[in-house]
């Protein structure tokens, strides 16, 4: 619209603060969830993970080496070291001030010296190298308190991916679920797409009795909450023998799939050009043939689409699995049953879940922004007129 | 190549029949036009002889061949449709491919008549391109290719130069009346056009309202249209038609209110005070001293002739002079029909009355 001359709408900006919202909207936890999973539980419950890019102020509690480590040097007796190296401790941390007693943290500037009595002298410089001096030799088996503020940069870890993805831990792994979800899903995704588009391709473009009704049928089925058929389809499934597993979990998928995807790829179709199909229809084409080589390539963009919706529901799935899948073994456990186990188990353990939940929208991020463009293109561009 | 039998076709959708029975024969290798105003069932008869409509009665057979219920795909017909109908998603060469693959064609035939079509119509540089990258004119060419590298026995072009702008729809029309003069393959084509349809046929099929008003030459249905309706259709401006009764005597003629419109002396066979509508070309009217009076209205000049709108005694006449005149609206002059070459159509009927 805003190519015709002096119509320019007014309420172009409010399009564009819609659009600003959605995406902040949709970013925001994204972000947060991806920013998370890399984060300890220490720096997850001290900071909130917007602060996680930029350096944090950090109250720690170190230990210097202990009398083991004493050197004499000349009538002194030295332990020295780096506070933060010897305590397995972000090197890269800048101490701010320092104390040796809990009620004082901040006693001292780097470089200051703290005369400790009997203990010796400590000094403490900013980066962490500290020299603790004795007149008399060191006895202490534990090393000196020191109570340290420092400034760390920001820091990453990859530890909670490991913990979650190859640890093989019983609770905490999603390793299994993540394949036993890639096997649900795939095939779920699939058969009804294949199904859908001859059904659709039939009721779009082949004459035959009936077919208004079956085309009102498919819509009213649209409307038929899934949650009606569960029992009757499961006790059907024990029925015949299927029982739970991953082939009645692909077939419920299919038929709640179903619906929809002829409904839409039913409505594609019958947009395509009539000329195309007549044309391929005299030069020769069965209505195989005109299935396969033309209405196929050029749904594509349907197809992508549908693709995109079933791969994603039945991938967030939890409740198809648990009624069709899930049995007592816990064997064919999916990724979002394993995420609601995790918040039993592993509720206050934040990286653990951040990290859980990261994992299983990581493959649906990727098939969305992989299969977009296919949603867009126009792949009918220049076939008529 | 093959003729194309036509035998009292009709098509009725529901209880509406489009189609009251149609008799054409085409002969091999001929150039037939099926023209007429939209929603003459023109496109229908086309596509009855593809085979994309059923045929509700009568027979339409292709060389020796009643066809009546052969599909599409068998019947050995090529089709250009008005929309092109190019497969988008495939290559200028694929598409021109596209039928001879399916029939299992060796491949390297295949690229021979590929070859040899897309040099025919300089479709060489564009056949790795997809349609949507061609031009209104090279897109049509394409359709037309992958009809030829076919070599049907008929080809069937349904509108398919009302896509392009004006000045390429007549180099379209002399290429596809070379090709045809080349390839001498039966050919079926509809337009909507008369232009198109005088220029380029052997043979002419007036239809309107689902019947055939006229088969003939583009000339003789030019010279000797057989009613008002084809009178009206074929030529451009369209001819005079006024209503009036034949007065006989010395000088014959059509009484149509005041004016008296002369007739050649054979005309008194037709007999006095007989309702008859009287027909007279644009380009048939002469400047004359003594005829009918007639004011200048609109002047339209084209450069090559000038349209020029009359008013007399209350009806309008065109006219259409080549040499040029020196006319101003309001003029009053006196023109004066050629008399013989003027048509008299019985009024009732509208059927062309003959005389002499």
């Amino acid at each position: 619209m805003s190519s015709i001359a002096g119509s320019k709408s007014g309420l172009t900006w409010a399009v564009h603060l819609s659009v600003l919202a959605l995406v902040l909207l949709w970013l925001f936890p994204t972000v947060g969830l991806f920013i998370s999973s890399f984060r300890t539980a220490d720096q997850i419950s001290t900071s909130g993970w917007w602060n996680a890019l930029f350096p944090a102020e950090q109250g720690l509690v170190l230990r210097t080496g202990t009398a083991a480590d004493q050197v004499q040097d000349g009538n002194l007796f030295v332990v020295s070291g780096n506070l933060f190296a010897d305590n397995d401790e972000n090197t890269d941390a800048t101490i701010s001030t320092w104390g040796t007693s809990s009620r004082d943290i901040s006693a001292y500037e780097p470089g200051e010296t703290a005369d400790l009595g009997d203990d010796g002298r400590l000094t403490v410089g900013a980066n962490g190298d500290y020299r603790l001096e004795s007149d008399a030799e060191l006895t202490s088996r534990r090393g000196e308190r020191v109570f340290v503020t420092a400034k760390t940069p920001p820091e990453f870890t990859l530890q909670n991916y490991e913990r979650i993805l190859f640890s093989g831990s019983t609770t905490d792994s999603m390793a299994k679920a993540f394949f036993n979800t890639l096997t649900v899903t795939i095939p779920a995704t699939v058969i009804p797409i294949v199904i859908a588009a001859f059904a659709a391709y039939a009721l779009a473009w082949m004459r035959f009795p009936g077919r208004a009704l079956l085309i009102a049928a498919v819509v009213a089925l649209l409307v038929v909450p899934l949650q009606l058929a569960l029992i009757p389809l499961l006790r059907l499934h024990l029925g015949i023998g299927i029982g739970k597993g991953y082939l009645g979990v692909w077939l419920a998928h299919t038929g709640f799939g179903l619906p929809l995807a002829v409904y839409l790829l039913r409505n594609y179709m019958v947009g395509l050009p009539r000329d195309i199909i007549e044309n391929a229809k005299v030069d020769g084409a069965t209505d195989f043939q005109i299935f396969t080589k033309i209405i196929l390539p050029l749904s594509f963009p349907a197809l992508a689409s549908f693709a995109i919706f079933q791969f994603l529901w039945t991938w967030n799935d939890l409740l198809v699995a648990k009624v069709f899948l899930i049995d007592a073994t816990g064997e064919t456990t999916v990724m979002t049953n394993q995420i609601v186990e995790l918040l039993g188990t592993r509720g206050g353990n934040w990286e653990i879940l951040a990290t859980a939940a990261f994992v299983s929208i990581a493959v649906p991020l990727v098939v969305f922004f992989a299969m977009q463009r296919y949603l867009v293109r126009g792949l009918l561009a220049g076939s008529v007129k | 190549m093959a003729e194309v039998a036509i035998n009292g076709v009709r098509k009725n959708y529901g209880d509406l029949e489009v189609i009251h029975g149609i008799d054409v024969s085409i002969e091999d290798g001929e150039f037939v036009v099926l023209v007429g105003p939209s929603g003459c069932g023109k496109s229908t008869l086309l596509r009855m002889i593809a085979g994309l409509e059923a045929i509700t009665g009568g027979t339409i057979a292709i060389g020796d061949r009643v066809v009546n219920s052969v599909p599409p795909k068998d019947r050995d017909i090529a089709m250009v449709f008005q929309s092109y109908a190019l497969y988008p998603h495939m290559t200028v060469e694929k598409n021109m491919a596209f039928s001879l693959r399916l029939k299992g064609v060796d491949p390297s035939v295949v690229a021979e008549r590929v070859g040899t079509a897309s040099e025919i119509l300089g479709l060489q540089p564009y056949l790795k391109r997809y349609p949507r990258q061609l031009s209104g004119g090279q897109r049509q060419r394409v359709a037309m290719g992958r009809a030829l590298v076919r070599d049907p026995q008929v080809f069937l072009f349904d509108e398919p130069l009302s896509n392009l702008d004006a000045k390429l729809r007549v180099q379209m029309r002399t290429e596809i009346k070379e090709l045809h003069q080349r390839l001498k393959t039966t050919t079926v084509f509809v337009t909507h056009d008369q232009v198109e349809a005088m220029t380029m046929a052997d043979r002419i099929v007036v239809m309107n309202d689902g019947n055939v008003e006229q088969i003939g030459s583009p000339l003789e249905l030019y010279d000797a249209p057989q009613n008002t309706f084809v009178a009206t259709f074929i030529g451009s401006p369209s001819m005079n038609l006024m209503e009036g009764a034949i007065r006989t005597g010395e000088e014959p003629a059509v009484e149509a209110g005041e004016m008296r419109l002369p007739l050649p002396k054979e005309a008194a066979s037709l007999g006095e005070g007989r309702k008859v509508v009287y027909g007279i070309r644009p380009e048939h009217i002469e400047l004359s001293d003594r005829g009918i009076e007639a004011t200048v209205g609109v002047i339209e000049p084209t450069g090559s002739e000038t349209m020029v709108f009359f008013r007399s005694a209350g009806h309008q006449i065109v006219s259409l002079f080549r040499e040029r005149h020196d006319f101003r609206p309001g003029d009053t002059v006196h023109v004066r029909p050629r008399t013989d070459l003027v048509h008299v159509f019985d009024s009732e009927t509208g059927r062309r009355l003959a005389f002499g």
